[in-house]
Formats: structure tokens, C-alpha cells, sequence
């Protein structure tokens, strides 16, 4: 009778637990799913029905993606991004991984100075403005330096690659060394390819930072054919009239909520595409420096 | 000089050295020694070259920019030449208007995130250790995780696919069940309820990582133990589970709490306007249209300064307690 119960109990709380994780799933996918059902929803279309939620796959009019895939301010707003993701992230991996391999070294003179030296703008920020008149000195306003170089290191993605750095084995790194490799010998061809976790990590993370990039770029890309595909979609939603930003043809077939629609559509599908395939190392990384106790 | 030796671990400091052999070493003998660990080191100062160059220009300048809060920033004049006014920007900043509202906007927002969206996390973290459909569980996370890594403007995008009053799904049901739309986003009433639950939505996946690692580290035997005991499951997570990442819980509580200050400046800058500044407008985003778009460098900069300096009293404090809670600090 007793186990009886029990289980009956076990049935009960095994219900809630799912039909709880089932219950935030849906509540995460419908906003999205509802993105994409109102990019493919044509002109004149009114179903109150189904609140948007669902569209008969007869009438999906990918007008809107046509439209949007064939303007010039799309094309080059997304080329502009895809310049501004790959060169921002390979500045930052050559910045990054040789100061953190130099800080690894527990013999280095000085590390102890360095690392106070890196954490001190960690703690504590000088703020929007003496920045920008750093950037604004050196004239780099209107140029893609002004989105890259400013946080060409960051400082937590740093001292999470030391930490990774220190945990090598000495034994591989001193035997090259006595084999006469000198430090960015050892560095190459020793640590880096024992280090492909990190790597992968740490520029995944720099990536996505400048693929969602839009604050930066609204501070110093004036010019609109250096601005990058979050500025343009940033305009397109709040602009009472999209016409200002993108021609919206007033005879297509696409209304303007499908077209809003898309143009969000098409920002976030790198992401969709790329994360769910390299999540395992976004979550290593979090915890490699989240809970270094 | 001289301490930088003695951090080294195989280098013998140079104080040591003379102890060791007894005699004076001259001046010029140290600046010998001294260029010889530089040059036995030259590789790892040349790779740290462009990282010093970086934090120099990027890192360290502003923090001598900083000084124009201090000062009545002319552009033309430059930061050095612009004349010293003391406290005066500071002084501005705490009379005006705008310092308490700024002040609690910010905090009520940050402790909203934190008091609702960490339960959230912890309840989300429990069911998924607990459901006995592992496949369910790792599909749920790749779900969940998802929004952590969307910009806020394509956030701001998905919520008036949600809300607008036009065409939002939200709104439609409204008026499907013969209610008046609602503006979310232009109303007072709403626009905190919108901030804290679009947070909530994006970022209660990807924060129960700490605490799954935590119930991860769990030692099982432990709710064996408890099972042949006839404890019940509500008792397994309230005596063992709970317990097991309540420390979890007290450091990430801290780390927020030293971070108060940032109620989310992106977040925001995207979804306020002019209707809901009493209650959205938050230090950063005063600090952005003073200094950006009213060109008053130094009053922007004096506030924020006054935010950096608060923010690291109330970091270093966090810090300090986490330490004294687990034995070992985050920054250090």
C-alpha cells in the first residue's frame, strides 16, 4: 500500500515538474514563431481568429524577404555587419590570447602588476563620455576601428583564458623550451592546440558581441554605409515612416508589419542557426569563470 | 622595483640575493640584472606589447578624461586646458530635479530583475534536474538558452510582435475578448511590468547554469540515502537539494546586488520613451542623452562618476562578503 502511494506521488510530481518545462518552452517559442508567421503574412490578410499564431501554408507570401534581400541598404548593412563580426573578432582573439598567455606565466616580472593593471578598469569604469573622447581624438569616428578597437579586450574574457593557460600541464611547455622554441613558438604549437575549448569559447562570445552590436554603432557610425544590420533594424522598427531607411514599395504585395517582421526574421538567423550547434561551449565557458571557487 | 622580483616564483629577489652570496651588489650591477630578466623574458613582454598599447589608449586615457567632471570641458580648450569648476558638476547633478528619480528608477528596476527573475531561474533550474525525461531537459535548455543571445533590438522587434497595440498578440487577444488594445510601452503602469518580464523571458534559461552545475555536484548517494528513508520528494529538495545550491544562490544574490547600479542600459535605451521616463529613465540612459545628444561632457561625466564610484564601494563590499560566505572571492 505504501509504495503504492509513493508512487502515485512520484506520477503526480513527475506531471508538474514536465507540463511546468513544456509551459516555459512554448512561452519562449510562441513570441518567436509568431515573428515568423507575421514575415510571411500577406497584404489585406484578416484572421482574428487565430491571433497570428497560425497562417494556412497556402497563402505564405515571402514577399517581404524578396523585398528585404534585394535592397541595397539591407545588403550592405548586412555585409557591413558580417566585416564588423569577423575583423572585430579576429583583432580581439590576437589581442587577447598573447596577453593572457604572458599573464599565465607565473615566472613572468611584473604579472602581479599587469594583473592589477587589468583589473582596475574591470572594477571600475570611466563612463560613456572619456571614452568617446578618446575614440573622437584619434578620428576614428565613421570608421569600423570605432566599433572594434574600443573593447578589443574584454577583461572578463581575459582572465578566463588565463585561468584556462594556468591549468595546462608545465611539462609539454618546458619540454619545448628546452628543445629552443622560443615563447610564441611554445605558444602556437604547443598551448594553442591544447586550447581549442577556450578558443572556441572566448571567440564565439566576441562574435556574438559584435554581431548584436548597435550601441557603439549608433555612437560612432554616422555614416550610413558603414552601419551595421542591428542599426538598420533598429531604424526600421522605430521609424514612423520605414521609407526613410528602406524604399518600402507601396504597390507590393508585403505589408509593412510582414516587413518589420522579416527584417527582425533575418537579424536573429545566424544566431538560430550557429548557437544550437556550439551551445556546449557557451556553457563550459560560463562555468570555467562563473564558479572559479 | 624591487617587489616585482620577489613575486616571481623561480626568481630569486634581489634583496635574497645579497643575503645569499654577502656581498654589495652596486647599482650598476642591479640595471645588469635587471636587463637580463627583461631579456630573458623579451617574448612574453613583445606578446603583451599590443595589449599594453590597448589598455593605455582604451582603458587608462578615459580614466584621465575623467577628470573633466571636475572641470567645465570646453572642446576647444581640450581636456587639460578646460578650466577646473570642483565639485560643481556633482553639486548640479544632486539638486536637479532628475537625482531621485534617476536614483530609484535604477534601483527599483535592478531589485524587480533580481527578487522575480531569481526564483524564476531556481524553479527552472529544480524542474529541470528533476524531470525524468532527460531528452525533455536538454531540449528545454537549448529553448530557453536561446534568447540570452539576442540583441535588444531584435528583443525590442519580438516585443511588439507581442505588444503593439496594432498588431500585438497580446493586444489582439484583448480585443478578441472585447477589451480597449493596451500601449505597453507608452504606459507608466506597464513599462516597468514589460522591462522586468522581457528580462525575465531572455535571461531565465541561460541563469540556471550556475545552479544545474551546483545540483550537478550534488553527491547522489545523498538522495539514495534519503529514498530508502522514506523521505518524500518535496523533502528530498527542500533537505538536500535546496541546501546543496544555497550558496549558488547567496553569491549570485551578492554579485547582483554590487551590480545595482546597472539596471540594464541597453534593454532601456531600446524600449523607453518619452511617456515613460518617471519610471524607465535609469542614471545610463540620463547619463547617454545628457553627454550625447545635450553635448554636457562634464555633467555626464561627473555623473558617471559618481555611478563608478558608488558601483565599486558596493562591488568590492559584494566581494568582500562572498569571500567571508565561501572562503574565496570572484576577483581574486
Amino acid at each position: 500500500m505504501r509504495t503504492l502511494t509513493k508512487s502515485w506521488d512520484d506520477i503526480f510530481f513527475q506531471f508538474l515538474v514536465n507540463a511546468f518545462l513544456l509551459t516555459l518552452m512554448v512561452a519562449v517559442l510562441i513570441p518567436l514563431w509568431r515573428v515568423f508567421v507575421m514575415s510571411i503574412t500577406p497584404l489585406h490578410y484578416i484572421d482574428t481568429k487565430t491571433l497570428g499564431l497560425w497562417l494556412d501554408p497556402r497563402i505564405w507570401s515571402f514577399e517581404a524577404y524578396k523585398q528585404l534581400l534585394s535592397h541595397p541598404s539591407f545588403v550592405r548593412a548586412t555585409t557591413n555587419s558580417f566585416i564588423i563580426t569577423l575583423g572585430g573578432t579576429v583583432v580581439n582573439m590576437l589581442l587577447t590570447v598573447p596577453f593572457a598567455y604572458a599573464l599565465s606565466n607565473p615566472d613572468l616580472p611584473g604579472r602581479k602588476f599587469f594583473i592589477t593593471m587589468a583589473l582596475i578598469p574591470f572594477l571600475f569604469n570611466a563612463g560613456l563620455i572619456p571614452t568617446y573622447l578618446v575614440v573622437q581624438k584619434m578620428s576614428l569616428i565613421d570608421t569600423y576601428w570605432a566599433v572594434i578597437l574600443p573593447g578589443a579586450i574584454n577583461i572578463y574574457n581575459l582572465l578566463v583564458m588565463k585561468s584556462f593557460f594556468e591549468g595546462l600541464p608545465d611539462e609539454l611547455k618546458e619540454a619545448a623550451r628546452l628543445d629552443g622554441a622560443n615563447e610564441l613558438q611554445v605558444l602556437w604549437h604547443v598551448v594553442l592546440p591544447l586550447s581549442k575549448p577556450i578558443l572556441l569559447t572566448v571567440g564565439l562570445w566576441y562574435a556574438v558581441g559584435h554581431w548584436n552590436e548597435f550601441f557603439n554603432a549608433i555612437l560612432y557610425l554616422n555614416d550610413a554605409k558603414l552601419q551595421p544590420l542591428p542599426l538598420l533594424l533598429r531604424n526600421i522598427l522605430l521609424a514612423a515612416n520605414i521609407n526613410e531607411y528602406v524604399e518600402y514599395d507601396a504597390f507590393s504585395s508585403a505589408p509593412v508589419s510582414a516587413f518589420r517582421a522579416a527584417s527582425v526574421f533575418l537579424t536573429m538567423l545566424p544566431i538560430i542557426i550557429i548557437y544550437p550547434r556550439v551551445q556546449r561551449y557557451f556553457t563550459k565557458g560560463t562555468l570555467l569563470g562563473g564558479v572559479k571557487q | 622595483m624591487r617587489r616585482i622580483f620577489t613575486g616571481g616564483g623561480t626568481m630569486i629577489g634581489i634583496t635574497k640575493l645579497k643575503k645569499y652570496i654577502g656581498v654589495q651588489i652596486s647599482g650598476n650591477q642591479q640595471l645588469v640584472y635587471l636587463g637580463r630578466t627583461l631579456y630573458k623574458y623579451r617574448w612574453l613582454y613583445f606578446m603583451m606589447l599590443p595589449g599594453l598599447v590597448y589598455f593605455t589608449l582604451f582603458r587608462y586615457l578615459p580614466l584621465w578624461n575623467a577628470q573633466i567632471a571636475f572641470k567645465s570641458f570646453k572642446p576647444l580648450l581640450g581636456v587639460w586646458d578646460s578650466p577646473w569648476v570642483g565639485f560643481k558638476n556633482f553639486i548640479t547633478f544632486f539638486n536637479s530635479f532628475y537625482f531621485t528619480q534617476l536614483i530609484s528608477n535604477t534601483v527599483i528596476i535592478s531589485l524587480l530583475k533580481l527578487v522575480l527573475g531569481m526564483p524564476m531561474a531556481i524553479f527552472l533550474a529544480l524542474c529541470i534536474y528533476e524531470t525524468a525525461f532527460k531528452r525533455l531537459a536538454r531540449f528545454v535548455q537549448t529553448v530557453t538558452y536561446l534568447p540570452h543571445f539576442l540583441s535588444w533590438v531584435i528583443m525590442y522587434g519580438i516585443l511588439l510582435v507581442m505588444l503593439s497595440p496594432d498588431s500585438g498578440l497580446i493586444n489582439e487577444a484583448l480585443k478578441a475578448g472585447g477589451k480597449d488594445p493596451i500601449a505597453f510601452l507608452y504606459t507608466p503602469d506597464w513599462f516597468r511590468v514589460v522591462v522586468v518580464g522581457s528580462d525575465i523571458w531572455k535571461d531565465t534559461g541561460w541563469s540556471t547554469i550556475l545552479y544545474l552545475a551546483a545540483l550537478m555536484s550534488i553527491d547522489p548517494t545523498l538522495f539514495e540515502a534519503a529514498a530508502v528513508d522514506g523521505a518524500s520528494r518535496m523533502q528530498r529538495i527542500w533537505h538536500i537539494s535546496l541546501p546543496g545550491i544555497v550558496g549558488t544562490i547567496v553569491v549570485v544574490t551578492l554579485l547582483r546586488l554590487g551590480n545595482i547600479l546597472d539596471a540594464g542600459f541597453q534593454q532601456i535605451f531600446m524600449l523607453y520613451s518619452l511617456p515613460v521616463y518617471s519610471v524607465g529613465d535609469i542614471i545610463d540612459t540620463w547619463v547617454y542623452r545628457q553627454g550625447v545628444l545635450e553635448f554636457q561632457f562634464s555633467l555626464a561625466t561627473a555623473v558617471g562618476l559618481f555611478k563608478g564610484v558608488i558601483g565599486l564601494i558596493l562591488v568590492l563590499t559584494a566581494n568582500r562578503l562572498t569571500k567571508q560566505f565561501s572562503g574565496s572571492g570572484i576577483y581574486s
